[in-house]
């Protein structure tokens, strides 16, 4: 209110103030832009909020039943059951060891670009990992089921066992009856995340002062000892948000992810299984449900599964960030 | 606020249609011709037409589409695929003049909008059962093997006179029409086997690249796909009791994997879209496009 008051009294010394100056156009727009921008985030999460909540509101279906492992909507074939278990057990199956793989190579990765690398191997890499980001994941699917998908079933067809002299065996599982797998995946999300891991980690290790590195030299220790005793510890916060990040990509990949995981409605026995995810399922079924069919609400309450998943990581990289400032 | 709730559901489904039409590259706007054809038999008039929904239909409707706007300039018939689903529930929301499907609106739809639509039954499709190259001998299987295979009773091609190879199933999506109509005709409504031996792909051309990846697989596809040249030499057709999978045996109603391609209007149609219709029903389309794309013409 201040301002405006000033405003218009060094106006009123020059001249009366123009139209465009009283209506104070450039604040408008931003203001505009930034209330839209709220405005669409808040109607996507009521609607979505409200479609999810349908399945139990509107067609009585109970929580327990959405969370049994039996995946049957069809009515022709006896009462539907939406129990959308082993889609969410698919979703954190895949995403999890596709992590497991790929956190350790992009974390490393991010460590060599930062302080191992000279300077004209990070001028290969860095573009490289850019190149990376950019290619479509239809690309990565399809990459994945010309070559990975046969490969996996031709080369490990046979039962996978591990047998120790005396002992005998300690370990076995079946063979890859067909290459469509949770393994499959995994591998295909865990080179898709890859560069988001590394660029976010790097960030992270290239954000600890200098000063701590070379106090840490300074006190004799190898360059090893520096990245695992002081560097990890400080970038620590930062390597967590590249996990959650690359995470939260993962689980929200649909069409590289069904391309080569077979989409079998069931709780896989084994990696080597086909297996089925919340964003898989939704592509399948949505074109040959229609709007308001319990079939389909079941396909939103999904839909409301995978905004939880992402407003939880969201709100777990802010938490990780806060104690970071915190520390 | 239900109205409000209506009207949103409408625009998400709209907006997801788009994308999946986008991603499965199944828009296929046919633009029209420059030059007018005095063909016999076609009711020109003008307009902008959107027909969508079944993916079995839609090489038919795409291709007659073509016809029809080459004939009569003036004219824009929109062929889009989305799946039998999307397109009752459009053409019930008034989104589209028709709604193609392989299924009929009364098992999709609520009572109330089913009979909101008419039905123009426009051709006779056929499914036939493919298998990977790898099974060999076995050219036939009757009623009850079938059932035996796909409700997981029978889990080797060595029990159905083939090979020693494991079955692998290769569904449709639970929601699709050639699903329905295969587990409706053929399995008698029998469950069908989950888990390890069974994978689920969205389309005939994902079905397609499946088998001949999976040793052992067996499928479903529309005869369109079946007979597509580029398809035929890597997959195994088998007859279904001793029946040949073939448009003629399809006619005679001697084979019974087939079933209407049904197109739908919201009211009785109008304008572009009964002349449209009109000509599916025509000699140009019934006479010679539906019998070189590998469908029935519908029984006089």
């Amino acid at each position: 209110m201040a301002q405006v008051t000033t405003a218009n009294r060094i106006g009123s010394l020059r001249a009366a103030p123009g139209l465009l100056e009283r209506i104070d156009l450039p604040r408008r727009v931003v203001f505009l832009a930034a209330t839209s921008m709220i405005g669409i985030v808040a109607l996507l999460l009521t609607f979505i909020t409200w479609q999810g909540l349908q399945l139990f509101l509107k067609d009585g279906v109970s929580i327990g039943q959405v969370l049994s492992p039996t995946w049957q909507p069809d009515s022709t074939s006896g009462t539907p059951n939406f129990g959308v278990l082993p889609f969410i057990a698919g979703t954190v199956f895949v995403t999890g060891v596709a992590l497991l793989i790929s956190t350790p190579l992009s974390v490393g990765l991010a460590l060599f670009l930062s302080e191992v690398a000279p300077a004209w191997a990070r001028a290969i890499v860095q573009p490289a990992l850019e190149i990376f980001v950019g290619i479509p994941s239809v690309v990565w699917g399809w990459l994945g089921l010309t070559i990975l998908v046969p490969f996996l079933s031709d080369t490990f067809h046979q039962k996978i066992a591990i047998s120790l002299p005396f002992v005998g065996e300690v370990f076995s599982m079946p063979g890859f009856l067909t290459g469509f797998s949770w393994l499959a995946g995994s591998l295909v999300l865990s080179v898709m995340i890859l560069p988001t891991i590394t660029s976010v980690s790097y960030d992270a290790f290239r954000a600890v002062p200098q000063e701590l590195r070379t106090g840490s030299l300074a006190l004799g220790t190898t360059r090893w000892q520096t990245i695992r005793h002081i560097l990890l510890p400080a970038a620590m916060s930062g390597v967590l948000t590249a996990v959650v990040l690359g995470m939260t990509r993962a689980a929200g990949e649909a069409l590289a992810v069904q391309m080569v995981i077979g989409n079998s409605p069931t709780l896989p026995a084994a990696i080597t299984q086909p297996v089925t995810t919340l964003t898989s399922q939704i592509t399948l079924d949505m074109g040959n449900t229609v709007f308001g069919e319990p079939w389909q609400d079941a396909l939103w309450t999904m839909s409301l599964v995978l905004l939880i998943i992402s407003v939880t990581s969201v709100m777990l990289v802010r938490l990780i960030n806060k104690r970071r400032m915190g520390s | 606020m239900i109205n409000g709730t209506r009207r949103l559901g409408g625009l998400a489904i709209a907006a997801m249609m788009f994308a999946a039409a986008c991603s499965s590259a199944g828009t296929s706007p046919t633009p029209a011709g420059s030059a007018p054809v005095a063909a016999t038999g076609v009711t020109c008039v003008t307009g902008s037409v959107t027909a969508a929904g079944s993916t079995a239909l839609q090489p038919l409707v795409d291709a007659a589409a073509k016809q029809y706007v080459k004939a009569c300039s003036g004219s824009t018939i929109t062929v889009n695929g989305g799946g039998s689903g999307t397109g009752l529930s459009q053409v019930a929301q008034g989104s589209i003049q028709i709604g193609n499907s392989d299924v009929t609106a009364a098992s999709k739809l609520s009572t109330p909008d089913a009979n909101s639509l008419v039905d123009h039954i426009v051709a006779r499709q056929g499914w036939i059962v493919v298998t990977n190259k790898k099974v060999t001998g076995v050219t036939n299987l009757t009623t009850q093997q079938n059932i035996d295979v796909w409700t997981g009773r029978v889990t080797n091609w060595k029990a159905v006179g083939g090979p020693d190879l494991p079955i692998v199933l290769i569904f449709r999506p639970s929601s699709s029409g050639t699903r329905s109509t295969f587990k409706k005709l053929v399995l008698g409504g029998a469950t069908e086997a989950t888990g390890g031996q069974t994978l689920t792909e969205d389309s005939n051309g994902a079905v397609t690249t499946a088998i001949t990846k999976t040793d052992g697989a067996v499928s479903v596809i529309g005869f369109a796909y079946y007979n597509d040249p580029a398809n035929k030499s890597l997959l195994n057709g088998l007859q279904l009791d001793g029946v040949d999978a073939t448009v003629a045996n399809v006619s005679n109603a001697s084979y019974k994997l087939a079933a209407d391609g049904h197109m739908y209007t919201k009211g009785q149609p109008s304008g572009l879209t009964a002349a449209f219709l009109g000509y599916m029903l025509g000699a140009d389309v019934q006479g010679t496009l539906i019998p070189s794309l590998s469908y029935g013409p519908i029984a006089k």
